[in-house]
């Protein structure tokens, strides 16, 4: 009897007031769709994480007897899984292998991009005067120039190496957070929260630390979950102007990049990083946006 | 009044002016505007000044300066007989337990994403203030003292009404237990019924601490009701000042008049013909020479237009920036 009664309430989503059942309320706070973006996400960083293990080939390890060959449902043999490459390289084990460059480069890019921004935004509004124009100048400046460029010149002065390159990534795009976080804290220093507690006597850190940061980092979080697909875009296309990560190391852009030219023969190449790099962005966006509105109090 | 004590707040020839940039693109030259323009008053513990003009007339900016968030550009501010120091200083921030102020808008004011109670307990936090383990209890007697249960503690600003807001942001002033308490239009954003009860709060309070306020506001029923003494400012300066029933009653410079005639009244009888004044208050960059109110004015004389009048007592003991008023115009007093 008591299950009859639960399933009927958990059945009628416009059932209100307390005696809603766990599992509506469970749906309610962790939606599918997150549950299944966060699982994604989840997924990856095991397979960055443990690579080495999984992987059945080494990425560089050719099979030449069996280049081109399709994935398995498409004729292909249960020793490649997704198929080989023009080389007969393992696309599977490429993948995998991507997939944990991929991250580690956006993943970092993404973070080095934000802490810089958010850290000459705050600047620019606690001190003001010279120090806001040097940085306005720097965003406008950053803004204004073509990354491409910027990221050849960079990269054609001082070679192609890993650490250089992420470093690079997490040059591009901090001026959106250098502008948000300034506005915000400007916004808030002027006839906010954060006026009132340095009107308290507290000190610098403090407001910054315990009041404006936590208050605008909702926006910073959406605007890096906007950036990380943005940072995984930029990889790829450097890659596929040879600029970014180079062969025989592989990423999911790299991999796309070599895989045109095989578009309409063996498009599996192509494809399965392809659809990699759209699940693992969407799934981003998508955890990005629930945990903005479950990091806001007011709108529990 | 009573025998005046050793003043608590000083302000003495008190000017603040700010550079900006005349409308007209990119061929507008710099100005200077004067918020503040030479005023000057006195405080003396557990009493209250009300500061009344209208909006633009340099109360929030007085506000500012008296509590050392901005430097004056003339004159000086003593508190308990010391100059305010530098904003941003440790002696400036050590200060802060001694004066304390009171927002306009309380939901700005409060930290959203904190629970009040929390934040009726930093400012011990911020000065080093009491044991950890006091502080909860503290804030809670704080909260008890603004009318507010222990139940409000966990509870989000978004959560309370906006009177409620309101006694939050006075129990977190209060907490380091200040003297002077700079109140910029408390109650402006709150509706009627909230504003009394707010405005009796603020006098229970003063009764129980014996804080001081500085109590800035356009609404002049609410000034009389608070206040022992009130200044009416206009264009950055104080025009006339005095005992607020008086002032209230019987006003001497023609633009408190004005002010006064604004003032609703219930009773048909007592209802006062109604003084409405031409024009808009003029930009205080392009201040008029002479009394700053002259083109408004109903009673400039000639001499108002060059002459400007200086802040002096009045036979019955206020002040007043009037020539018409001290009869130096040669004309007769404007009657109401």
């Amino acid at each position: 009897m008591a299950t009859v009664t639960d399933d009927r309430i958990a059945a009628d989503p416009t059932a209100v007031g307390p005696p809603r059942s766990r599992v509506a309320r469970f749906v309610e706070a962790w939606p599918p769709s997150v549950l299944l973006a966060l699982g994604w996400i989840v997924a990856m960083l095991l397979i960055a994480a443990s690579v080495e293990w999984i992987a059945g080939y080494a990425y560089t390890a050719m099979d030449l007897r069996a280049r081109l060959s399709p994935p398995i449902l498409f004729g292909g043999t249960e020793r490649h899984l997704l198929g080989t490459d023009e080389l007969g390289r393992d696309v599977l084990s490429r993948l995998l292998y991507s997939i944990r460059m991929s991250l580690l480069i956006a993943f970092f890019g993404t973070l080095i991009a934000a802490t810089l921004g958010t850290f000459l935004g705050i600047l620019a509004a606690h001190f003001r005067g010279w120090v806001e124009d040097i940085v306005l100048t720097m965003i406008d400046f950053q803004a204004s120039m073509p990354f491409l460029i910027i990221a050849l010149a960079v990269l054609a002065f001082f070679g192609n190496s890993l650490i250089l390159f992420i470093c690079l990534m997490g040059f591009h795009g901090w001026e959106r957070y250098a502008r948000i976080s300034r506005g915000l804290a400007i916004a808030a220093n002027e006839q906010g929260y954060a006026g009132a507690v340095r009107q308290l006597g507290a000190p610098a850190w403090r407001i910054y630390g315990r009041h404006v940061l936590p208050n605008i980092a909702s926006t910073l979080i959406v605007s890096m979950t906007l950036a990380f697909p943005e940072t995984i875009l930029l990889e790829s296309g450097l890659s596929f102007l040879g600029l970014g990560v180079q062969p025989p190391l592989t990423s999911l852009g790299n991999m796309v990049g070599y895989g045109r030219e095989y578009l309409t023969r063996a498009p599996w190449i192509m494809l399965a990083p392809s659809a990699v790099i759209v699940l693992t962005t969407l799934s981003i966006s998508l955890v990005g946006d629930w945990l903005r509105d479950r990091l806001d109090p007011t709108l529990k | 009044m009573n025998a005046p004590a050793a003043p608590l707040l000083q302000a003495r020839d008190l000017s603040r002016s700010f550079r900006v940039r005349r409308s007209g693109g990119m061929f507008g030259h710099a100005a200077v505007l004067h918020a503040v323009d030479g005023v000057s008053f006195d405080l003396t513990p557990g009493r209250t000044l009300g500061l009344v003009g209208e909006s633009g007339c340099g109360k929030t900016t007085t506000a500012r300066l008296v509590l050392g968030i901005l430097t004056p550009t003339g004159g000086e501010v003593r508190f308990e007989g010391a100059p305010v120091p530098a904003p941003g200083t440790r002696a400036w921030r050590q200060l802060r337990r001694r004066m304390q102020m009171v927002f306009q808008d309380p939901l700005g004011a409060l930290d959203r994403r904190i629970p009040v109670g929390q934040q009726v307990m930093e400012p011990l936090a911020i000065h080093g203030a009491g044991a950890r383990g006091d502080r909860r209890g503290r804030a809670l007697e704080l909260l008890d003292a603004v009318g507010l249960g222990a139940s409000f503690f966990a509870r989000y600003p978004h959560e309370l009404s906006g009177g409620q807001r309101q006694r939050i942001v006075l129990a977190r002033a209060l907490i380091l237990d200040p003297t002077l308490l700079v109140c910029d239009e408390p109650i402006s954003a709150l509706d009627v019924s909230i504003q009394a009860q707010v405005i009796n709060l603020l006098l229970d309070l003063q009764a129980k601490f014996g804080l001081a306020y500085l109590f800035i506001s356009h609404d002049l029923k609410v000034v009389r009701q608070i206040s022992h003494e009130v200044a009416v400012m206009y264009l950055g300066k104080i025009v006339e000042q005095g005992d607020p029933d008086r002032l209230l009653t019987d006003p001497a410079h023609p633009y408190t008049q004005a002010l006064v005639s604004a003032i609703p009244v219930a009773a048909a009888a007592r209802r006062r013909p109604r003084l409405i004044l031409k024009g808009d208050p003029p930009n205080p960059v392009d201040r008029p020479a002479g009394c700053a109110f002259h083109p408004r004015c109903p009673a400039a004389v000639d001499r108002c237009r060059v002459d400007t009048p200086v802040l002096k007592p009045l036979p019955d003991g206020r002040l007043a920036a009037c020539h018409v008023a001290h009869g130096e115009a040669g004309s007769a007093r404007l009657v109401a």
